[in-house]
């Protein structure tokens, strides 16, 4: 496969702070790739590297085999998608589309053409006349979508352009986006703080944190498989318990906790007994009243502290017995669990397969 | 309730109202129907045109009348091609901590009264001023230059004098433009004319009217820097006006001259209004 965007050893220092540190990655021809992190771990700060408004300190830019250091913005081959998205108020829909195309020299019948092609391909044909402040916010995020695939950039940067939305149309556009990024086949690079936005779209996600690269993974398996303490902590929910190596066996390892409780774990790392480490267990991956015959599984009894009701995504916290460390559990709404009340004495337990463990720095 | 707050209404227009009537309204009435009389040969006041028709009968006057009309626009687009870089910088390139101390600068001449300012040019650019001592001792003049009284130094001190009122309302529209709007049209391709020409300028348009109208009027009522730095070979039609009620004596073409001056502004900013489709009541806001 073709690669549209390579960045080599790319980092950028503001005085004595780093921003971006070290970072390397490249995608592939019509790959949809997102960087996740919380706000200020330089997301933004790289996207702005690759549209051309900053200039790293150090690496290499790379679109398209070409390196685009000394390349302003307006000479690249890519376009962003701003935060607001920063719709031309002074134009109708038309005019601001056809904007880079006049920047080109296009002729006018050919700019016509082009706008309403892509007009109807982002599904508002006829919309051409209309004022910017005539439009709901799904409607704009179009335009400013189309404003830019006009161009038939290289690569598209979108820097967390659902952020503005309400949740409703949030969902309904991370499929929008989704599909229309498969339909057009331009690569895409997107920028979010918000971990569904990046699983649900991406074909690959970057987990950033501090400047770095935590992992760059497909979304299935930087929520199964996270290779850093950060990432599991980020991405999805988890409880985490810190504590020692006890003693450790065919790729499963007995730890002993910071409040004094014994669970065996599957480890991927080589960690001999004496290891002090830090372990996750997903709050679904916990059982409710499990069978009694499962093997290699760690049961407890846990008090129940709270419900948290949110429809699908419902949760209770307990207390286990004999630990220190409140528990969140996943809480189905099947109607199995209706009964369990606050204070209500559970048998939980889980897989030592399911929990997952590095060292502890 | 109903007429309490009538009450507080009137209490608060009233003086607007007397204002705008004993001081402008009053007085113009008074002049415009001086305009329209005239002494006869028995000294007493009649009823007649001759006021007017002198004017467009004298080349000397209605000649005065269109290069003020023509030198006070010149001023007016010279001042928002100097304002708007300035403003620009001053809003969006500076960081906001020294954009205040910028302003604060813009403003400074302004605590002095315009004719030390006016005087403060004439020393510099005199004859046997700085700039020429420092030309002369230098060696690139052989002996000094007037520098004074022609119109490309009048148009300079004009600028100088109304920049101001042109950066300020700039000021105003460009804080509330969007950086990232900018940033957009240099990402699609545009350079800096088209960004300019295509964002900034009709983003900024109410702006640059509001600033524009003031420019003018200023410009073409003014009188101090026409007359000391323009002198006798820069004529301006607010010295014709002078020179009828002072040196003349004829407040009756006086008072001509000074509605033609106001029907000259009136009818320009109307046009520009209309040229540029924007409407006063956004202007003024």
């Amino acid at each position: 496969m073709a690669i549209d965007l390579n960045v080599e050893n790319v980092s950028k220092t503001f005085g004595d702070f780093t921003a971006v540190r070290e970072v390397s990655f490249a995608v592939e021809k019509g790959r949809f790739f997102s960087i996740l992190g919380p706000s200020g771990c330089g997301k933004t700060t790289l996207l702005r590297m690759i549209a051309g408004f900053i200039e790293p300190t150090v690496g290499r830019i790379m679109i398209r085999g070409k390196d685009m250091a000394g390349f302003p913005p307006n000479r690249r081959p890519v376009n962003l998608i701003f935060q607001h998205l920063a719709l031309f108020p002074m134009m109708n829909v038309a005019q601001n589309i056809a904007f880079g195309l006049q920047r080109r020299r296009e002729t006018r019948a050919e700019i016509d053409r082009k706008v309403d092609d892509i007009l109807a391909r982002v599904g508002l044909p006829g919309f051409g006349g209309k004022r910017i402040d005539q439009l709901s916010g799904g409607q704009k995020q179009r335009v400013a979508i189309a404003r830019c695939l006009v161009l038939d950039p290289a690569v598209l940067l979108l820097d967390e352009p659902l952020g503005a939305l309400d949740l409703k149309l949030r969902e309904q556009m991370k499929v929008e986006l989704k599909k229309l990024q498969a339909e057009v086949g331009t690569t895409f690079i997107y920028i979010t703080h918000d971990q569904s936005e990046a699983l649900v779209m991406s074909d690959h996600v970057a987990v950033m944190n501090g400047g770095r690269f935590e992992q760059v993974d497909t979304p299935r398996n930087l929520y199964a498989r996270p290779q850093t303490p950060f990432v599991a902590r980020f991405v999805g929910e988890n409880n985490g318990w810190k504590g020692v190596v006890a003693d450790r066996q065919d790729g499963l390892c007995t730890l002993r906790t910071d409040d004094d409780q014994l669970f065996s774990a599957a480890t991927h790392d080589d960690l001999p007994p004496g290891t002090p480490v830090i372990f996750f267990i997903r709050p679904e991956a916990i059982i409710i009243a499990p069978d009694a015959g499962l093997e290699n599984f760690n049961r407890m009894t846990a008090v129940i502290q709270s419900i948290l009701f949110d429809g699908a995504n419902s949760r209770m916290l307990a207390m286990p017995e004999a630990g220190a460390t409140e528990l969140m559990i996943a809480l189905p709404q099947n109607r199995q669990y209706d009964h369990l009340k606050v204070g209500d004495r559970v048998a939980i337990g889980w897989s030592a397969r399911s929990a997952v463990c590095f060292k502890d720095r | 309730m109903r007429s309490r707050r009538s009450l507080t209404f009137l209490l608060f227009i009233t003086p607007v109202v007397l204002w705008l009537f004993l001081l402008i309204v009053l007085p113009h009435v008074d002049l415009l129907l001086m305009s329209f009389h005239t002494e006869d040969d028995s000294g007493a006041m009649v009823w007649s045109l001759v006021n007017y028709l002198n004017f467009f009968q004298e080349p000397v006057y209605w000649r005065t009348f269109m290069r003020t009309a023509i030198y006070a626009i010149l001023v007016t687009m010279i001042t928002f091609a100097v304002s708007l870089p300035v403003a620009f910088y001053i809003t969006k390139v500076v960081s906001p901590r020294f954009s205040g101390f910028l302003s604060l600068l813009l403003l400074m001449p302004f605590w002095v009264s315009e004719l030390v300012r006016v005087y403060g040019w004439m020393i510099l650019l005199r004859e046997s001023g700085v700039l020429n001592h420092f030309l002369m001792v230098s060696g690139l003049l052989q002996r000094p230059v007037e520098m004074l009284y022609n119109d490309v130094t009048m148009v300079m001190g004009l600028v100088y004098t109304s920049m101001l009122f042109m950066v300020v309302p700039l000021i105003s529209v460009l804080e509330s433009l969007d950086d990232s709007l900018i940033e957009a049209a240099y990402d699609l391709g545009g350079g800096i004319f088209s960004i300019v020409t295509r964002i900034i300028i009709p983003h900024a348009m109410p702006g640059i009217m509001s600033g524009g109208i003031v420019v003018f009027m200023l410009t073409l009522g003014n009188y101090l820097t026409p007359n000391l730095i323009g002198g006798k070979n820069s004529l301006w039609f607010t010295e014709q006006i002078y020179n009828q009620f002072i040196a003349s004596f004829n407040w009756n073409q006086g008072a001509a001259f000074g509605f033609l001056l106001l029907v000259l502004s009136s009818s320009i900013i109307w046009l520009g209004l209309k040229l540029t489709r924007q409407k006063l009541s956004q202007v003024v806001q």
